[in-house]
């Protein structure tokens, strides 16, 4: 295959550079510009061939990917007030939100469902970057919300699969409030006891970095992938300071501690196999008992 | 020196005429004071009208105040035996936010705060409020203690929002605040946060996940900074003006959405012109809700504190 890449790659990007070539045959890396044929790129689980970007997943893909068998089942995400404080900048937000709900064809940034990993019932919640930038509205937070909750009544593991720019701003301090909605709800996975695993996918930012996807028993992120809290545009702008080598990707997170692990997308559904396994493979918990004292006499001196 | 913000300017006027009539002499045929007394009446009547009906995009500047009381100065006037604790015992410490043991009007309490500062030096050294994850570190460290020795919470919220930094993000910004929220939202003793000028953001909420929620009357909660929200939305920094309209980011929003618990009325002219009086407003406002929570048990006021936050987002404007 080097042969072929090396060789035939050159002249096929020039050829496909032009417009006329349907969108879906070649897709460039984001990462190495490189033309990458599309079935070859499904087949790679969307990792770059050339370089190992780790490029966006849809969710149902990811859902397939990380379940047994690639079954599952969704769940129908309760309703909430779209547009709740009437936004607009030069558009309608609820023009936007449609134009969103039509692009993807899903009601909201966030999919949930349960099926089996590794041979135990376990509940997923992903986010579709597609749908305005997987930012974080009320509708995500009840996403969100639903999900950990099923993973209560199931006594399901609870598995979040982030991609976000972070808070919703069209739904002004609502979206904010979602970071504190979404951090008691899996505290409630945690209360009932059940492991609470974060994936972090590219780019994941902002609320959704500064709530539920930093407080995850695991961190797991897939390589290369951007996560912080403020963007590095801002930082580069406001404080004008140069970024290091690196900044936010995965490795540089991993390195400062903020992370279990950096895991390649191939081998994701494994690892969450074994780590689900091995935490829910739980033998009695022993009851504190009181050390039983027996009555000393206090040393006389002589 | 009062600093008039761009609509007071019609104030600042009468207030230098009435500080000239009463730097003259007397004797000179003119009833000064009389003239005086009208001029403040004016003025008084001036204040009522503009602050009567602040836009939002005046409310930010009136939010942001260089004169509004700061933390500091709430400190000053409602806590005794003040001690302030200092370090995440992690990595360092952060003066943006402070945080301590005192007593206030009786009780035994914690109280955390952002701290903008009031001059340029003391801004500098507060970073002007914008914490980096000591901050929130050192906060969630003082909401263990609470817990641990049953002390009531008070925090006050006044910040641009956190610190956008590389050492900040070396060192976990997000996910010092994820916790910090998290610790919050665990306490089994009785939280009340009030937001004093600008609660901006990540960096506002991480201490004000809070059982009772109070703001002043023209302070701001907002999800972003109008200017960043018209940077990204409007790709103009300068159209701030109209998302400070779009965000709905003041106290009388929040209270229709249910976001906030009460709003506590501003002294006329806003929290900068009665700084004492403001002060002594919120002491109260806070007062009587720690008698109110004294009341509840701590897995009760837990777990009425995380119903309320879940609640969050069934409802809009309408
Ligand atoms: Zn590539």
């Amino acid at each position: 295959m080097n042969w072929l890449r090396n060789f035939v790659r050159p002249k096929i990007q020039a050829i496909v550079r032009k417009k006329d070539v349907p969108e879906n045959l070649w897709e460039t890396c984001s990462e190495c510009g490189q033309m990458i044929f599309h079935r070859e790129l499904e087949a790679n689980l969307r990792v770059c061939p050339e370089c190992g970007f780790h490029m966006r997943l849809h969710p149902e893909q990811r859902l397939k990917l990380l379940f047994d068998e690639g079954v599952y089942k969704r769940i129908e995400l309760p309703e909430v007030p779209a547009d709740p404080i009437k936004f607009r900048d030069k558009r309608r937000y609820s023009d936007r939100l449609r134009d969103a709900q039509n692009k993807t064809g899903e009601p909201d940034a966030i999919v949930v469902a349960h099926g089996r990993i590794g041979g135990i019932n376990t509940v997923i919640a992903a986010f579709n970057f597609d749908f305005l930038g997987g930012s974080m509205g009320t509708a995500v937070g009840e996403g969100i919300v639903a999900a950990a909750r099923l993973a209560v009544l199931q006594e399901s593991p609870f598995v979040v699969v982030t991609s976000s720019g972070g808070a919703r701003m069209q739904e002004g301090v609502l979206s904010l409030m979602q970071m504190a909605r979404t951090t008691v709800a899996v505290e409630e996975v945690k209360e009932a006891g059940l492991p609470y695993i974060v994936v972090l996918t590219n780019p994941t930012t902002g609320g959704v970095t500064a709530s539920f996807a930093m407080l995850g028993d695991l961190a797991i992120a897939e390589p290369g992938a951007i996560i912080g809290f403020a963007g590095a545009r801002v930082i580069e702008t406001t404080i004008r300071e140069s970024l290091p080598e690196g900044f936010q990707r995965s490795e540089y997170l991993l390195e400062h501690g903020m992370l279990d692990l950096v895991v390649q997308r191939a081998e994701l559904g494994n690892t969450l196999a074994r780590v689900i396994g091995i935490l829910s493979n739980r033998g009695p918990v022993g009851e504190l008992v009181p050390i039983p004292r027996t009555e000393t006499t206090p040393p006389r001196p002589d | 020196m009062q600093h008039f913000l761009d609509f007071e300017k019609p104030i600042a006027e009468l207030e230098g005429m009435i500080e000239m009539l009463r730097h003259r002499t007397a004797g000179d045929g003119v009833n000064t004071s009389e003239e005086i007394a009208k001029l403040q009446a004016k003025v008084e009547r001036l204040f009522r009208q503009i602050y009567a009906k602040l836009t939002p995009w005046q409310k930010v500047q009136v939010a942001r105040h260089p004169q509004r009381p700061h933390f500091s100065n709430y400190l000053a006037e409602l806590v005794t035996e003040w001690t302030p604790l200092a370090g995440d015992r992690l990595f360092g410490e952060d003066p943006a936010i402070l945080g301590g043991l005192g007593r206030f009007r009786g009780r035994s309490v914690v109280v955390i705060g952002h701290e903008k500062g009031s001059d340029t030096d003391s801004r500098v050294r507060h970073n002007f409020g914008m914490a980096r994850p000591e901050g929130y570190r050192k906060a969630q460290r003082l909401f263990q203690m609470a817990d641990h020795f049953q002390l009531p919470v008070l925090t006050f919220v006044d910040t641009p929002g956190a610190y956008p930094g590389v050492d900040a993000e070396e060192r976990g910004q997000a996910e010092a605040i994820a916790r910090c929220v998290e610790a919050g939202l665990r306490l089994r003793v009785p939280f009340v946060s009030v937001v004093i000028g600008e609660g901006g953001s990540g960096g506002a909420i991480a201490i004000a996940a809070a059982d009772t929620v109070l703001m002043l009357e023209h302070a701001i909660y907002s999800v972003i900074s109008p200017e960043g929200c018209a940077s990204i939305l409007w790709r103009d920094g300068e159209e701030a003006k109209q998302a400070s309209e779009a965000l709905k980011l003041t106290a009388q929003d929040l209270l229709t959405l249910g976001l906030i618990d009460r709003i506590i009325n501003e002294p006329l002219g806003g929290a900068h012109r009665q700084q004492r009086q403001v002060v002594n407003a919120v002491g109260n406002a806070l007062d009587k809700e720690l008698t109110r929570l004294a009341k509840l048990e701590g897995g009760v006021l837990r777990a009425h504190r995380r119903e309320k936050f879940l609640e969050m987002g069934k409802k809009g404007l309408g």
